[in-house]
């Protein structure tokens, strides 16, 4: 064993030398964190809504005084008056507004008689999260206007109140597993996989294959080595993220400890892949035209940024046997609830079991010889 | 004298190509031993054979009396190799390169640091022991490599075109080097060079491949005698290696080598 600890002094003291190796690692994931966090975290305000009353009748000046309140207060719409449907259907289609609310011209005679009073929003639905958010609001207009005027002591209805059972999370916090994993596995391909092709097509370990270091020991170098970088990635970005992204308690020094596990496993997890990956690659050109491709095939499917139950089938297929998925939802179950090894039970067995297939196909697979 | 390097009949195909065909020879123990050849010979392959880098297709080699293809952990224990490419680790420095290649040979620790002061003495690396190979010129890299090769106290040294590249004064220090070093060890030196007169000053014996083949094996005086129609004081190796080998080109197309994609760094 004391040449796999030759091949891992051999590795670390290289990095120690190569800093910026550890700090390109974090950047990607960092700046990632922070954009899409706070670019899908935020409530959409502003949109600008058409409103054109053809009706200018009592219930009609109401549900334009509601609207004006949501303007005013949430600032979710902006209100523009328009007289021509026509022309607000026109700017709806270019782009002016954002959706058309149209009070038809028999609306009062209807909301007074009770015969079913309508009004239409009409919106641009190549946007669904703006046509949503649109939906959602004049909807609530809407059941504003329809509440009764006098409110009952005791609800005869049945009513839902929502209750969390965590502080609330905002979506950069959301997604701080998915950027602690990506680190992970961006030190992981960089530090472990083009390094390694490289060294190789350099002829350097020709170096190391004529001396009596054996198959599984150089394999275990590489890849203890390499676990080790990336645990150091992943764990300053545990701390960094935490603190950025407002983690509650971020220095908790019971839960850096399950973190540290779990970052352990997922980086052994991923090095073992990777080496599996590269063992017969000689070409420097690969691992890096797959590194993209990799991220991709590995960090969405996992549920690091929208929750894998709305996927379509293949892609949970791949969930299922992708190692970020374990990671990802490790990682969020310890820092989002603050949980015990209880509840990532399972995660902890994949990774394990996963890291023991990896390696063992990649040492079988790894050539002795030229 | 026992032989450090015996091998017999040796193969080596490459689906139909055959780069090595029935090759013989011996090594004696203590011998500087020239392989020369035209470019594509087989040199290489031979010698990444008798390295254990290699499997031969067929035939036998043995160094130090062991197989090196069912005892190749004894065969890799007791050489010592300087590949063609330079193999250092650049971003560590010259006395941590020694370092980390006594550890993969289970050097004791006090052994390890003697042999590792007298090593960088014998290479005149000293007062750069602490600086990182990136840092050298070409001919202290090769100076490195030999140190690095005899960490663990060899008794076959393999150079597979040691001074290519190097500019003739470092050359000439490599060679002074590699000699005064063989004066104070028990050491069986095989070397392949195209530097015909660095092969005619240094080897005890000279062996030719041409096609893969065995064409001339001697000492320098004798295959220089073997020239018909020249006295052999006015015969140089290189009319030797012509004789031998003939004077046509030898392009030929080769394996596309990974070295020469655009983004393996070029120190």
């Amino acid at each position: 064993m004391h040449r796999a600890l030759a091949i891992v002094e051999r590795e670390l003291r290289r990095f120690r030398r190569s800093p910026m190796l550890i700090v390109m690692s974090m950047i990607f994931p960092l700046l990632q964190l922070i954009v899409l966090g706070y670019a899908f975290g935020g409530n959409v305000k502003h949109l600008k809504l058409a409103v054109v009353d053809q009706d200018h009748g009592v219930p009609a000046v109401r549900i334009r005084e509601l609207a004006g309140a949501v303007s005013a207060g949430a600032r979710t719409l902006d209100i523009i008056e328009y007289v021509d449907p026509g022309e607000a259907l026109s700017d709806l289609r270019n782009g002016v507004v954002n959706g058309v609310l149209e009070i038809p011209p028999d609306f009062s005679r209807r909301a007074l008689t009770d015969q079913q009073p309508r009004v239409a929003l009409i919106s641009d639905n190549t946007d669904t999260f703006v046509s949503a958010t649109l939906a959602g609001t004049v909807n609530s207009l809407v059941g504003a206007f329809n509440a009764p005027v006098t409110v009952q002591r005791v609800e005869s209805v049945a009513t839902l109140d929502v209750v969390e059972v965590y502080p609330y999370v905002p979506y950069i916090q959301y997604l701080l597993p998915g950027s602690i994993t990506m680190s992970i596995f961006m030190m992981v391909m960089i530090g472990g996989g083009i390094i390694f092709i490289d060294d190789k097509a350099r002829g350097l370990h020709e170096g190391y294959l004529v001396t009596p270091i054996t198959k599984l020991e150089l394999v275990a170098g590489f890849n203890i080595s390499g676990t080790i970088k990336a645990v150091l990635a992943g764990a300053v970005i545990t701390v960094l993220g935490s603190l950025i992204a407002g983690v509650p308690n971020p220095l908790d020094p019971i839960r850096l400890l399950r973190m540290l596990l779990v970052i352990s496993l997922t980086s052994f997890a991923l090095i073992s892949l990777m080496f599996l990956l590269m063992v017969r690659v000689t070409d420097p050109l690969l691992p890096r035209a797959t590194f993209g491709v990799l991220n991709t095939v590995l960090y969405f499917p996992s549920g690091a940024v929208y929750p894998q139950a709305g996927f379509p089938g293949w892609m949970q297929a791949i969930a299922v046997v992708d190692p970020f998925t374990y990671a990802v939802h490790a990682f969020k179950s310890l820092l989002l609830k603050n949980t015990g090894f209880g509840a990532i039970g399972y995660d902890l067995l994949f990774l394990t079991l996963f890291s023991a297939i990896a390696m063992t196909a990649a040492t079988a697979l790894f050539k002795r010889t030229l | 004298m026992t032989a450090a390097i015996e091998v017999r009949d040796i193969v080596k195909k490459f689906g139909d190509f055959t780069a090595v065909d029935h090759i013989n020879f011996t090594v004696q123990a203590g011998e500087i031993f020239g392989l020369l050849g035209p470019n594509g010979a087989g040199k290489s392959t031979l010698i990444r054979m008798m390295v254990t880098l290699l499997p031969p297709t067929s035939g036998t080699v043995l160094i130090n009396g062991f197989d090196v293809t069912k005892q190749s952990d004894d065969v890799r224990r007791s050489i010592g190799v300087i590949p063609q490419a330079m193999t250092s680790d650049l971003e560590l420095s010259v006395e941590e390169n020694l370092l980390i290649f006594a550890k993969l040979y289970g050097v004791p620790r006090d052994t390890r640091t003697r042999l590792i002061r007298e090593l960088l003495e014998a290479v005149e690396l000293t007062q750069w022991a602490d600086k990182p190979v990136k840092n050298l010129s070409g001919g202290m890299r090769r100076r490195v490599e030999i140190a690095r090769g005899l960490v663990h106290e060899p008794r076959v040294f393999f150079l597979d075109e040691p001074t290519t590249g190097l500019d003739p004064v470092s050359r000439t220090a490599v060679w002074t080097m590699l000699q005064r070093i063989k004066s104070q060890r028990d050491l069986t030196v095989l070397i392949t060079t195209h530097y015909m007169d660095e092969a005619d000053k240094l080897a005890d014996r000279i062996a030719i491949v041409d096609h893969g083949k065995l064409v001339a094996l001697d000492t320098p005086r004798a295959l220089k005698a073997s020239i018909p129609g020249r006295a052999a004081d006015t015969v140089t190796l290189d009319d030797v290696f012509v004789h031998y080998t003939g004077h046509d080109l030898r392009d030929a197309l080769q394996a596309p080598s990974a070295m020469d994609s655009p983004f393996v760094m070029r120190r």
